[in-house]
């Protein structure tokens, strides 16, 4: 409980600095943020928006640097991130909620199938070492040190344009008329995710298994695994013993591993088109709309944090030594 | 007689041969090979590159064209030569990348030793302050940064590869404050305490050189890592596209959906993309060569089963003793 509590602490003080950085950084370039807007959305711009902007940004109200971050930290309260410059005058807030769930499926759901296959081939690499196995692993460090988008691209080529077997690009098919909860939409999503959440998965598997291959090595070496052959239990009861215990650093490198694939998946969406964060960052970019960045960088950060919660939440359900009073 | 025997086995001759014996491991000889060879193309590209890489050859034709005698890797929509590209590009990719990994690697060394070394107060918020940049998505908080500063600034490699490195040097940090942790109640460590050495004398003398193979481990991980942010970053556009590195080679390649053409334009987003990944690989094994070097239970990793039986290694690997495979660093398959 101790660790929990301190890796909560962990979480709120990263989550303070994150804000902050946030609102410094527009306020440490040169220039005021207002001018930046009005720059760009140019004839949109009325007297009423420039006052809207600048109450957003808590500028020409006689408050301090002081009372502009306490004014930012009472809009973010409010769920307010401000309006975005591209897609005006929609909030950022609504903009980032339309494309968030997408983002959150697709990783999610390639993340776990990326950790499951990854230390299951590491188990196994680590049972039978010098079998073939091992002689993949020089080959699977290219697919982790190329860029995630360099593998989305080859997939696009190969199995989308080449092969014809999956859609180049979008997250359904936007020929449907009526994208509801109806069959052929369910089964069209399902279709254009399977090679983003490929690319996730082969861009990240590689890194679960050397983790929990280096790992099983040294844990097959304790007297309890020694012991459990010794009493002749079968050779499964034995290796799960070992991975049991092999895979509690896994689970905690899971935070450092999280925010790579987050980022490697926000620009894998760039590739295919999906219409998550991702895309809607390309079009922050591209667009110069800083709120939007801004309150991107914000859902991002959050959004890695309770993944690192659930992580830890995992960790004290695996291992009894963080629930013990300490 | 037996006295000058014994200083003559400890003395330099056994030490130096150790020593050379660490490149004889395959990963070791493959990576460090290429990186030799990407670091020459990244000094001399830009003066061989055989066309400016920014300058369109032609206008006539708004066709990628295939590679060619003239052009041997092809050219992109407006007739630029990708073989020039990928030399000038190398240049500032590499460059970032090792800037990135060097300012890094410094802030790791100075934050892990000094928490490490001091405990107390000042390790807390150490680690506090490393934990929150491992656990800050490091890509989403870099675009925002240059999102800002790209407006006010040209591209400057050295600007780059320095902010790439505020956000790549928390990793190396805990890692060593962990191993410095270790070391601090050692004996050597207390005697020169007990002689009166300052604080930073036994950190930069008697500790840090114990952490050697650790320091150069997280600087081959941080150069990775600045690979691949620059080219991420390259690659959305937050840095200037005309700024020529393997990422705007990418993005161009990706605005013009080279790879959703009928016929793939394999020619444009191939080069760039195996040159980071095959740079990244070359590191990698580098890395593994050293990992191999502390830990040599990892050894037998690649070892085919026909020189696994040579070495004398069970096909089934007893537990309770994963065998240390003698002469395995030399036996890599």
């Amino acid at each position: 409980m101790r660790l929990l509590a301190r890796r909560i602490a962990l979480y709120l003080v990263t989550a303070v600095v994150a804000i902050t950085v946030n609102f410094f950084i527009p306020r440490l370039m040169p220039g005021n943020p207002v001018e930046a807007a009005i720059g760009h959305m140019q004839s949109r711009i009325t007297p009423a928006t420039i006052h809207a902007l600048n109450l957003q940004y808590g500028l020409n109200t006689k408050l301090g640097l002081w009372g502009q971050y306490l004014h930012y930290w009472w809009q973010l309260s409010r769920g307010n991130l401000g309006i975005s410059f591209s897609s005006y005058p929609s909030t950022v807030t609504s903009v980032i909620r339309s494309a968030l769930p997408w983002t959150i499926g697709l990783v999610g759901l390639a993340t776990i199938i990326s950790f499951a296959a990854g230390t299951l081939l590491g188990i196994a690499a680590a049972w039978r070492r010098g079998s073939w196995l091992d002689n993949l692993l020089p080959g699977m460090t290219f697919f982790q040190a190329a860029p995630y988008f360099f593998v989305a691209i080859l997939m696009v080529a190969v199995f989308a344009t080449k092969l014809g077997w999956f859609p180049q690009n979008s997250g359904y098919d936007t020929t449907l008329l009526d994208p509801g909860f109806t069959s052929p939409y369910i089964s069209s999503v399902l279709d254009h995710a399977v090679l983003p959440a490929l690319t996730i998965v082969v861009g990240s598997v590689a890194g679960w298994i050397i983790g929990m291959r280096n790992m099983m090595l040294t844990t097959m070496d304790e007297d309890y695994v020694l012991i459990a052959q010794a009493k002749g239990l079968s050779q499964q009861r034995v290796i799960r013993y070992a991975a049991r215990n092999a895979i509690l650093p896994s689970v905690s490198g899971f935070s450092l591993a999280i925010g790579f694939v987050v980022s490697g998946s926000l620009l894998t969406e760039i590739v295919f088109s999906y219409p998550g964060i991702g895309y809607i960052l390309l079009q922050a970019v591209s667009s110069e709309d800083y709120p939007l960045l801004q309150g991107i960088f914000l859902i991002i950060t959050f959004a890695v944090l309770a993944a690192n919660f659930i992580a830890d939440l995992t960790y004290a359900v695996l291992d009894p030594r963080t629930r013990q009073e300490a | 007689m037996s006295a000058a025997q014994g200083t003559a086995l400890i003395t330099p001759g056994p030490r130096k041969n150790r020593m050379l014996q660490l490149p004889r491991s395959l990963k070791i000889r493959i990576g460090l090979g290429l990186a030799l060879v990407f670091t020459i193309l990244a000094i001399i590209g830009p003066w061989i590159a055989p066309f400016d890489p920014g300058k369109s050859l032609s206008t006539t034709s708004g066709i990628p064209q295939p590679p060619s005698g003239s052009h041997w890797l092809g050219t992109t929509q407006v007739q630029q030569d990708v073989l020039s590209q990928l030399l000038a590009g190398g240049r500032s990719t590499i460059l970032v990348a090792l800037i990135a990994g060097v300012v890094a690697t410094i802030l790791a060394v100075a934050f892990g030793v000094t928490a490490g070394y001091y405990g107390g107060f000042l390790d807390d918020l150490l680690s506090m302050l490393a934990n929150v940049f491992l656990v800050m998505p490091a890509l989403p908080l870099l675009i925002v940064i240059f999102g800002f500063l790209s407006k006010t600034a040209s591209p400057n490699d050295v600007l780059i590869g320095l902010v790439i490195s505020i956000t790549g040097w928390a990793f190396g940090a805990r890692v060593l404050r962990a191993q410095t942790l270790s070391m601090r109640s050692r004996d050597y460590v207390l005697s020169a305490r007990i002689i009166g050495e300052r604080g930073w004398r036994i950190m930069l003398f008697e500790i840090l050189p114990n952490l050697t193979p650790i320091v150069a481990t997280s600087f081959l991980f941080t150069v990775i890592y600045g690979v691949g942010t620059y080219t991420a970053l390259s690659f959305l556009g937050v840095i200037s596209v005309a700024h020529w590195s393997w990422g705007t080679m990418l993005y161009w390649a990706q605005s013009a959906q080279a790879a959703q053409q009928v016929h793939i334009e394999w020619w444009w987003f191939l080069p760039p993309g195996l040159a980071v990944g095959l740079f990244g690989t070359a590191l990698a094994l580098l890395n593994f060569g050293i990992d191999e070097f502390i830990n040599p239970r990892l050894r037998a990793a690649g070892l085919s089963r026909r020189k696994a039986k040579r070495a004398g290694l069970p096909r089934r690997v007893p537990l309770g003793l994963t065998p240390v495979v003698p002469g395995a660093e030399g036996g890599q398959a």
